[in-house]
């Protein structure tokens, strides 16, 4: 597809060098010739300078022939009216915007019906939602969900009492007692593609899928205790912060937020009437042990400073707040703290291109691409959400009957709302979204893909 | 550095060449020429065992490319490329000395069009295809090609813009498509296209298709290496015509095509660097018709010789419809003005180019303004867009070290005691890639004279050329293989 790119930050880059590595033609615009000339040097794109709003730069890029617009500049209102420029010069076009200003935030969807605007994503609450969720399945170290979050790939590692040691996968339905498949383990560093005599050990790293209706009853019956948070810290008074302690006091969370402007503290607690809202420096310690910073049950590091936020929640972790959150700004540094005590990691840039990617992929739906794709297993393994067309073959032949590439599991299926974690009997139709796994070593891009037979 | 990416590319450069032989390999089977066949085959045969064994040293490597290694990796591939190929000639004994050899077709590849045979009547067909061949391969650039065909670039990586920015020529080189793999199958297609219509033009004019096509090579990559000895002295004028049009269709920038086929006219007829060149070039004729004309019989005559030999020259082709060694000073001096000057940005012509002459004019007039008014603010533009300043510094510092260059081979070759015309020239005409200079180098003489170690320097003066001096230099800079740096 042809893919315009309006703004060259963050999440301007991450989006064209996921969308590039996917084969699409991006052009990017961005007013700053120095970060075009980053951009170029490193991706295979055409860049165009100027103000992507404007009817010449806009026809320059040549968003006649172009297939979307995805406006990413800092502005909300460019971001806008680049889309409602772009949508006059061609009516075809599918556009993007980001919008993150919490004032527009309720008239989304006016935006939406009059300007045309295909999808507007505000990476702030997108972030505040995962955080959200973090802090409600506390279980889980790592999640990626699928089919619009009705199913989920959750981690779970395996201590030396837990119940499912020594235990065959076979038997597991017997002891969760709901449906589950577990369609990876990471064992010694190592990603293995189990089948049903598997036997698990302890340490092992195993990657569950369930429906997430189930996820409840499956961390209460593995004796995981999920002692709900009662009370978090929020270290700084961001966007995420106000969205975050909207969501959390909503379900009568206790909620601090710390932010060192008074202004902005001023703000917040007029908007936020239930919350707790203190001015002060959170890389002060004296002040920290004030605010009783270290009993809470969850930490979230949300300032707009990394590295205060990776420091932060390493002191969290070291006075024993059981869950930490950290925020970062910048993905870069992501593989330099995989071994630090920072707990689970938010990137809001990752999140929000991770969701413009998976609205690219839809359009792309003809011709039966991915919808989701999530890493797990260390990278080792592949998640891969498709849906099941015309062109699928073995459609309404029981699983045990086809013949799938190796280290290809399919492991569910969902029709209409029902999520059918699936066994040799079960079937998908047309229409049917399938979550399949696979090994890194098989390359899967359309779902005919898995199938042995050509 | 990653050496293994380096070495895998190379390898891959390797194993196109091959297929770039089998033509010649072809016509050297049917002509039922024995020796030159084996000397073919064994060229191919050391391509693979060499290409067969840096690809599996290198294929385990990472796709990470960075500056230095786009410049090494251009750098090398055309050492590489012109040591191969000028196998065929020694193996066969046509050019018994490697050296020699070497020159040979590092001319050809750089498009330069320099020769050290007294008479290419007399080379083997197989022979003489691969000669006039290898300008057409070297025009466009082999890593382009291999741009086109590989999936290098569909890795989503932007190195490639790196190593087309390193053969392509031009102070500022951009894609016409986002990606790179279509931007260079349109820049072959045009190529291709274009060299097409010539061939076919030419053989309209009597030439056999063997002599079509070859000269057709040179032409469109602005090369210079004929068919017979006299190079275009003997043609008819229509050939003569239809030669002179194509060399300045060759010398202008070929995006400016893509922008004819996407109807894009405005921006195609509102290109400054074109219209300067173009005005240049009308200047120049109509100043050398002037001169000339006394030596020719009717106008016609002169006008037809003074157009060829000023598209052989900005066009840096070398090709030569007259003896222009015999025209009075005046004219020959307006055509060692063009030698420097070359073609367009973007083209296959060689020199100094076009649109550099146009920032460095621009960036003069705006110092002199600052004299006058130093307080005033400009910025300089080409085409209504800001050109920035890291490329006007880049641009005045190419030029320093092509000044450098030329000064420091002038006095190597000096040593051989040719006359200084001679010398200026041969350095001029290898450096900008043109072929003949003019006394002992000129259309009707060449290059056998020089020493061994002349022929080395000038052959390394084509190739810094041909690609612009950095991808050349870096290799002979010590920084450029530590570690760290």
């Amino acid at each position: 597809m042809r893919i315009l790119i309006a703004g060259s930050g963050k999440v301007g880059l991450e989006l064209t060098r996921l969308l590039s590595a996917e084969g699409h033609d991006i052009t990017l615009v961005d007013r700053k010739q120095s970060c075009l000339q980053s951009a170029i040097e490193k991706y295979d794109v055409m860049t165009v300078e100027g103000n992507a709003a404007s009817l010449d730069v806009l026809n320059t890029a040549d968003v006649q022939n172009a297939d979307l617009l995805i406006a990413t500049t800092g502005l909300d209102e460019i971001n806008m009216l680049a889309c409602i420029t772009a949508r006059q010069l061609n009516p075809r076009i599918h556009t993007i915007a980001r919008i993150r200003n919490p004032e527009y935030k309720d008239q989304v969807y006016l935006m939406k019906r009059d300007f045309g605007l295909s999808l507007a994503v505000n990476p702030e609450l997108e972030a505040a939602t995962e955080i959200a969720r973090l802090i409600n399945y506390p279980g889980f170290p790592k999640q990626d969900t699928f089919v619009d979050g009705r199913v989920e790939i959750v981690e779970i590692y395996l201590r030396n009492d837990s119940s499912l040691v020594n235990r065959h996968l076979y038997e597991l339905p017997n002891i969760i007692k709901c449906q589950v498949l577990v369609c990876a383990v990471l064992r010694d560093g190592k990603a293995v593609m189990p089948s049903g005599d598997f036997v698990l050990k302890a340490e092992d790293i195993i990657f569950v899928t369930a429906s997430t209706n189930n996820l409840h009853q499956l961390l209460k019956n593995l004796g995981i205790v999920t002692k709900k948070a009662k009370s978090v810290f929020l270290a700084g008074g961001s966007r995420i912060s106000y969205y975050l302690a909207k969501t959390l006091c909503g379900e009568g969370l206790t909620v601090k937020i710390v932010d060192r402007n008074m202004q902005r503290c001023e703000e917040l607690i007029s908007l936020l009437p239930k919350a707790m809202v203190s001015c002060g420096d959170v890389s002060n310690h004296d002040f920290l042990e004030e605010e009783y910073f270290e009993q809470f049950d969850t930490l979230v590091s949300l300032t707009g400073l990394d590295e205060l936020n990776i420091v932060l929640s390493i002191y969290g972790r070291s006075v024993g707040i059981p869950q930490v959150i950290t925020k970062l700004g910048r993905a870069d540094s992501l593989a330099m703290l995989e071994k630090l005590p920072v707990g689970s990691v938010v990137c809001p840039k990752e999140l929000c291109a991770n969701s413009i990617v998976r609205y690219v992929r839809a359009m792309q739906n003809e011709i039966g691409s991915a919808i989701t794709v999530h890493k797990i297993a260390e990278g080792q393994a592949e998640a891969i959400e498709f849906l099941v067309d015309d062109t699928t073959r073995h459609t309404g032949e029981p699983l045990k009957n086809i013949r799938t590439k190796d280290n290809v599991l399919v492991c569910c299926i969902t029709r209409g709302s029902t999520v059918e974690i699936p066994n040799g009997n079960s079937v998908f139709r047309k229409g049917d979204h399938i979550v399949v796994v696979s090994n890194g070593r098989t390359v899967i891009q359309k779902l005919n893909d898995i199938f042995e037979d050509k | 550095m990653n050496y293994k990416l380096i070495g895998k590319i190379l390898s891959f450069i390797l194993f196109i060449e091959i297929g770039l032989l089998v033509p010649p390999l072809l016509i050297s089977a049917v002509s039922g020429d024995t020796n030159v066949t084996f000397s073919f085959l064994k060229t191919i045969a050391l391509l693979a065992a060499a290409g067969g064994l840096l690809y599996i040293l290198t294929r385990k490597s990472t796709p990470r490319m960075y500056a230095k290694e786009a410049l090494v990796t251009t750098g090398l591939s055309w050492i590489i490329m012109s040591f191969f190929g000028c196998l065929p000639f020694v193996f066969s004994g046509v050019i018994p000395h490697l050296a020699d050899a070497f020159f040979e077709v590092a001319s050809g590849f750089t498009t330069t069009g320099a020769s050290i045979l007294s008479s290419v009547e007399d080379l083997p067909r197989a022979l003489l295809f691969w000669h006039s061949f290898s300008h057409w391969i070297g025009g466009m650039g082999v890593l382009v090609f291999l741009m086109a065909i590989l999936p290098l670039s569909n890795t989503g990586n932007g190195y490639t813009l790196r190593i087309l920015r390193a053969e392509s020529p031009g102070p500022v080189v951009g894609k016409l498509t986002p990606k790179m793999s279509s931007t260079a199958q349109i820049l072959y297609l045009i190529y291709f296209g274009l060299t097409m219509l010539d061939a076919v033009l030419l053989k309209c004019g009597g030439l056999s298709w063997f002599d079509a096509f070859c000269l057709a090579f040179g032409t469109a990559a602005t090369g210079g290496f004929g068919v017979v000895n006299d190079s275009f002295m003997s043609y008819s004028p229509y050939i003569i015509n239809v030669t002179t049009v194509f060399m300045f269709i060759f010398s202008i920038n070929f995006s400016l095509y893509y922008l004819l086929l996407m109807k894009q006219f405005k921006a195609f007829f509102k290109d400054e660097e074109k219209r300067l060149f173009l005005i240049i070039v009308g200047a120049s004729i109509a100043l050398i018709t002037w001169n000339i004309l006394g030596m020719y019989s009717s106008w016609n005559e002169a006008l037809r010789h003074a157009a060829f030999q000023v598209a052989t020259v900005t066009s840096t082709s070398g090709f030569a419809s007259a003896d222009f060694d015999q025209w009075p000073a005046f004219s020959k001096t307006i055509l060692l003005c063009l030698m420097c000057m070359g073609a367009c940005a973007g083209s296959t012509g060689g020199g100094f180019k076009v649109s550099r002459i146009l920032l460095l004019m621009r960036n003069a007039k705006r110092n002199i303004k600052q004299y006058q008014h130093p307080q005033g603010v400009e910025v300089i533009k080409m085409n209504g867009q800001r050109i920035d300043e890291q490329t006007i510094a880049s641009t005045n510092v190419y030029l320093s070290v092509y000044v450098a260059i030329a000064i420091a081979s002038l006095l190597v070759i000096s040593l051989d005691g040719f006359s200084t015309e001679t010398n200026i020239s041969a350095v001029i005409a290898c450096l900008n890639n043109i072929g003949p200079g003019f006394a002992a180098v000129g259309p009707t003489a060449n290059y056998a004279g020089y020493s061994v170690l002349s022929k080395i320097i000038l052959s390394f003066d084509m190739l810094l050329g041909r690609l612009e001096i950095l991808p050349i230099l870096v290799l002979f800079v010590p920084r450029t293989w530590k570690k760290h740096s």
